[in-house]
C-alpha cells in the first residue's frame, strides 16, 4: 500500500501546496504554492525586521562630508523600524498558521486516499468552506482587520513604554530611540514633577468619573420619573425635547458650551448680570472649571440615561403600584420598594459601563476646557486634565511618547478590569444555549 | 385626608412637575437656539444684547461657502460617513452573527480578546496606524478613514450578538432544512428581524465618521480632502474669538443633518438602546 499521507505531508513541509498537488488537488495546491512564494519574499525581510526590532536602528540621520560640503544622510528611523518589524512578524505568524494547516490538510487528504477515497475537487472544497467552516471563513476578515488596525497599534504602544522615545533627546529621525526597559516606569513614579502630575491628574480623574457617572444617572432618573409621572401629558413631546442634547453632535455642542460659559462675553454671565449677580470664572478658575465640566456633562449625558430608564419604567406593571396604593403605601414608599430596585437591577451593569466610559471621556474635557486653567505644578497638564487628555497632550504637544504609553497602559488596566468583570456576568457573554 | 385634598395635592404635584419639565426643556434647547440665532446675526462678536437679533443676515453662510470649500467638505463627509456606515454595519453584524450562532474552537477566547483590545485608549495607537497607512500609501485619502473606522467596528459585536441571540433557533433550522446557506440565513432572517438594532448600529457608525476631528485631522492634510468636522475644528482653532458668528453658522450646518436623523429615528434608538440594556 502506498503511503500517501507521509509523502503528501513531507511534500507540503517542503513547499506549501506541493502535497496538495501530489494529492491531485491542483487548484488548491497552486494557490497555496503562490502563497508560499509570497511568503519566501516576506521571509527575506525577516532578518532586517528582527534587527530593527532589537536594535531600533544604529545610525540616525547624520551629516557626512562629501568633497567640501556636508550633506544630510538618511539614517535609521527607529519608530519606522519598530512598526515595520512588527508588521513583518505578524504577517509571518499568520503565514505560519496557514503553513501548519497546509501540512495537516495534506496529511489528512493523504490518509483519505489510502483508505481508497478520492480527494475532494476544488468545488467541493469551496462547498465545505461555505458550509462546515463558515464561521472560521467569515470571522477571518474582521480578525485580520482588528489585528492590523487595532492589535498591532496597541502592541506598538505597549512596546513604546519600554523605550526612551521622547522629545527632545530621543526623537527620530535626528536621534535614535533605544530600549530602556522599566526606566520609564521608574521615572514617572520617582521624578517629583512627574509623579506629582500623575497622582494629581489620577485623583481628579477618579473624582470626575464618580461625579459624572452619578450626576448623569441621577439627572436622567429624575427627568424620566417626571416624564412618566401619572397625569403628565404629551410624554412623546417631552421625550423628543429632552433628546436634543444627545442628538446634537457632541463636538459641536461642547464648542457651543465653551462659548456660553465664556467669562467675559458669554451669555451665562450676561444673564447672571441681569439678576444683579456677578459673573463667575466658569472656565478660568480651577474649582469652577471642574464644576462647569461636571454640569455640562449632565446636560450632555442625561438624555441617554433618561431614555433607558423610561424604557425600564415602562416594563414595570401598573398592578404593582395599584396594589401598593391599596395597602396604603405613600408615593415615596412605592418608589423605594418598587421603582428603585427595578431600575437599579436593570441599570446596574450600564452604570459600571458608563463609569468606565467616563474615565476615557476625552471629548468633554478636551473641547470644553482643553484641560485649562493651567496648573504650574503639573507637567504638560492643566487643572481639569484627566488621564486620557493628559496622554493626548503628552503625545501631540510635548512628544513624551514613552510616558504617554505608560499612562495608556495604566488607563487600560483600570478600564478593562471594570469592563471585564461586568461583561463576564452578562447574559450575552455566558453560554446562552438555554433557549435552544 | 379627604378626597378633594388628595386631588389638590395631586394637581399641585403635577403643576410642579410641568414647571420642572418646562425649565429643563428650555435648558436643553437654549444652547442650540442661541447658536442658530447667532449665526443669523450681523457682525462677528460673541456678545449680543438680545437672543433674537434685530436684523437677520445670511452673510455668514455665504462666507462659509466662499472662503472655505464647505460644499466639498459636505460631499467628503457624506462619502466617508456613508461608506463607513455600510462597511462597519456589515462587519459588526456578521461578527455578531458568527459569535451568536456558531460554536467553534477558540470562540470564547476570541470574543473576550476582541472586547479587551477594544478598551485600549486609542490615541497612542494612532501613531502606528498613521505609519501603517503611510506604508500603504493611503495618507490623505478618504479610503484610509473608511478603512480605519470600519476596521474598528467588529469589536462592538457584543451588542449585535445579544440581539441575535434572541432570534429563535427554530427559524434558522427551518430555513436550513429548506436549503438556505448560512449567508442566506444571515441576510434573509437575522437582519430583517433586527431592524432597531441595525438602525442603531448604522446611525452610530454614520455619526462616528461624521464627527471625528482628531484622527481625520491627522490623516487628511489638504483642505479639499477635509471633512466637515476637521474643517470646522480648524476654523475654531484659527480665528475663534474674532469670528464667532461664522463659527455658529458652521455649527448649524454640521449639526442639522445629524440632529434631524437622531430625532427622526429616535423610536429605533430607544428600542435599540433598550435591547442592549435588557439583554446585555
Amino acid at each position: 500500500m502506498i503511503q500517501h499521507r507521509k509523502r503528501a505531508m513531507i511534500l507540503s513541509l517542503l513547499g506549501m501546496g506541493l502535497g496538495q498537488i501530489y494529492n491531485r488537488q491542483f487548484v488548491k495546491g497552486v494557490l497555496l504554492f503562490l502563497l508560499h512564494i509570497a511568503g519566501i519574499s516576506l521571509a527575506f525581510s525577516l532578518p532586517k525586521a528582527v534587527w530593527g526590532l532589537t536594535t531600533l536602528g544604529e545610525k540616525a540621520d547624520h551629516l557626512k562630508k562629501i568633497g567640501k560640503v556636508y550633506v544630510n544622510v538618511r539614517g535609521d528611523h527607529s519608530i519606522f523600524l519598530l512598526i515595520e518589524g512588527m508588521i513583518v512578524i505578524l504577517a509571518m505568524v499568520i503565514l505560519a498558521f496557514i503553513y501548519i494547516a497546509n501540512v495537516r490538510d495534506a496529511y489528512l487528504i493523504g490518509r483519505k486516499r489510502e483508505q481508497g477515497e478520492r480527494a475532494p475537487h476544488f468545488a467541493e472544497t469551496l462547498q465545505y468552506l461555505k458550509g462546515a467552516k463558515f464561521p472560521q471563513m467569515v470571522i477571518f476578515i474582521p480578525i485580520l482587520l482588528v489585528v492590523f488596525f487595532t492589535l498591532m497599534p496597541i502592541l506598538f504602544m505597549v512596546l513604546l513604554a519600554f523605550t526612551n522615545y521622547s522629545a527632545p533627546n530621543f526623537l527620530p529621525p535626528a536621534k535614535l530611540v533605544s530600549w530602556t526597559g522599566m526606566e520609564g516606569f521608574k521615572n514617572i513614579f520617582t521624578i517629583k514633577a512627574w509623579n506629582q502630575t500623575f497622582f494629581g491628574v489620577a485623583l481628579w480623574t477618579l473624582i470626575w468619573t464618580i461625579c459624572a457617572t452619578l450626576t448623569t444617572f441621577a439627572g436622567g432618573f429624575i427627568v424620566a420619573l417626571m416624564v412618566q409621572k401619572k397625569g403628565i401629558r404629551f410624554k412623546g413631546f417631552w421625550r423628543t425635547l429632552f433628546i436634543i442634547p444627545y442628538a446634537i453632535p457632541q463636538f459641536i455642542s461642547l464648542l457651543i458650551m465653551r462659548n456660553m460659559f465664556n467669562g467675559e462675553f458669554g451669555p451665562i454671565n450676561q444673564y447672571l448680570g441681569y439678576f444683579g449677580l456677578g459673573g463667575l470664572p466658569w472656565l478660568t478658575d480651577p474649582f469652577w472649571a471642574k464644576f462647569t465640566v461636571i454640569v455640562v456633562n449632565i446636560w450632555i449625558g442625561f438624555p441617554i440615561t433618561m431614555l433607558m430608564i423610561i424604557g425600564i419604567l415602562s416594563t414595570i406593571s401598573r398592578d404593582l403600584y395599584e396594589a401598593a396604593e391599596i395597602d396604603g403605601a405613600s408615593p415615596f414608599q412605592q418608589f423605594n420598594a418598587i421603582t428603585l430596585p427595578t431600575v437599579m437591577f436593570s441599570f446596574g451593569p450600564l452604570l459600571v459601563m458608563s463609569f468606565a466610559g467616563n474615565i476615557n471621556n476625552f471629548n468633554l474635557i478636551y473641547l470644553l476646557t482643553n484641560g485649562n486653567p493651567a496648573n504650574p505644578a503639573y507637567q504638560s497638564a492643566g487643572s481639569t486634565d484627566i488621564l486620557i487628555t493628559w496622554l493626548y497632550k503628552l503625545t501631540m504637544d510635548s512628544g513624551k511618547y514613552n510616558f504617554a504609553s505608560i499612562i495608556g497602559i495604566f488607563i487600560f488596566i483600570i478600564v478593562s478590569s471594570f469592563a471585564i468583570a461586568n461583561i463576564r456576568r452578562t447574559k450575552a457573554f455566558k453560554e446562552e444555549d438555554l433557549n435552544r | 385626608m379627604t378626597r378633594s385634598d388628595a386631588k389638590l395635592k395631586w394637581s399641585l404635584g403635577n403643576l410642579f412637575c410641568y414647571a420642572g419639565l418646562i425649565v429643563i426643556g428650555i435648558v436643553c434647547i437654549y444652547p442650540a437656539l442661541w447658536v442658530v440665532m447667532s449665526s443669523f446675526r450681523p457682525g462677528n462678536a460673541l456678545y449680543s444684547e438680545h437672543l433674537i437679533p434685530s436684523t437677520f443676515t445670511l452673510q455668514h453662510y455665504r462666507d462659509l461657502f466662499n472662503t472655505y470649500p464647505y460644499a466639498q467638505w459636505f460631499i467628503n463627509t457624506f462619502k466617508v460617513s456613508f461608506f463607513t456606515m455600510i462597511f462597519s454595519t456589515f462587519l459588526v453584524t456578521i461578527t455578531g452573527y458568527v459569535f451568536s450562532r456558531f460554536r467553534f474552537k477558540g470562540r470564547k477566547n476570541l470574543m473576550l480578546g476582541m472586547l479587551i483590545i477594544g478598551m485600549f485608549p486609542g490615541f497612542m495607537s494612532m501613531i502606528a496606524v498613521y505609519i501603517l497607512l503611510m506604508q500603504l500609501q493611503l495618507l490623505n485619502t478618504h479610503l484610509s478613514l473608511i478603512l480605519v473606522y470600519s476596521a474598528g467596528a467588529p469589536m462592538g459585536y457584543l451588542y449585535v450578538k445579544s440581539y441575535f441571540d434572541t432570534v429563535p433557533q427554530s427559524l434558522v433550522d427551518a430555513a436550513r432544512i429548506d436549503g438556505a446557506g448560512h449567508f442566506t440565513v444571515f441576510r434573509r432572517i437575522m437582519l430583517p428581524l433586527s431592524k432597531p438594532m441595525l438602525v442603531y448600529i448604522a446611525l452610530t457608525s454614520f455619526s462616528g465618521g461624521f464627527v471625528d476631528f482628531i484622527f481625520a485631522n491627522m490623516v487628511l492634510s489638504t483642505p479639499e480632502k477635509q471633512t466637515l468636522a476637521v474643517g470646522l475644528f480648524k476654523i475654531v482653532q484659527g480665528k475663534f474669538a474674532t469670528e464667532f458668528t461664522l463659527f455658529a453658522a458652521g455649527c448649524v450646518l454640521v449639526a442639522v443633518p445629524l440632529t434631524l436623523l437622531f430625532i427622526l429615528l429616535q423610536r429605533y434608538l430607544v428600542e435599540g438602546l433598550m435591547a442592549g440594556s435588557e439583554k446585555g
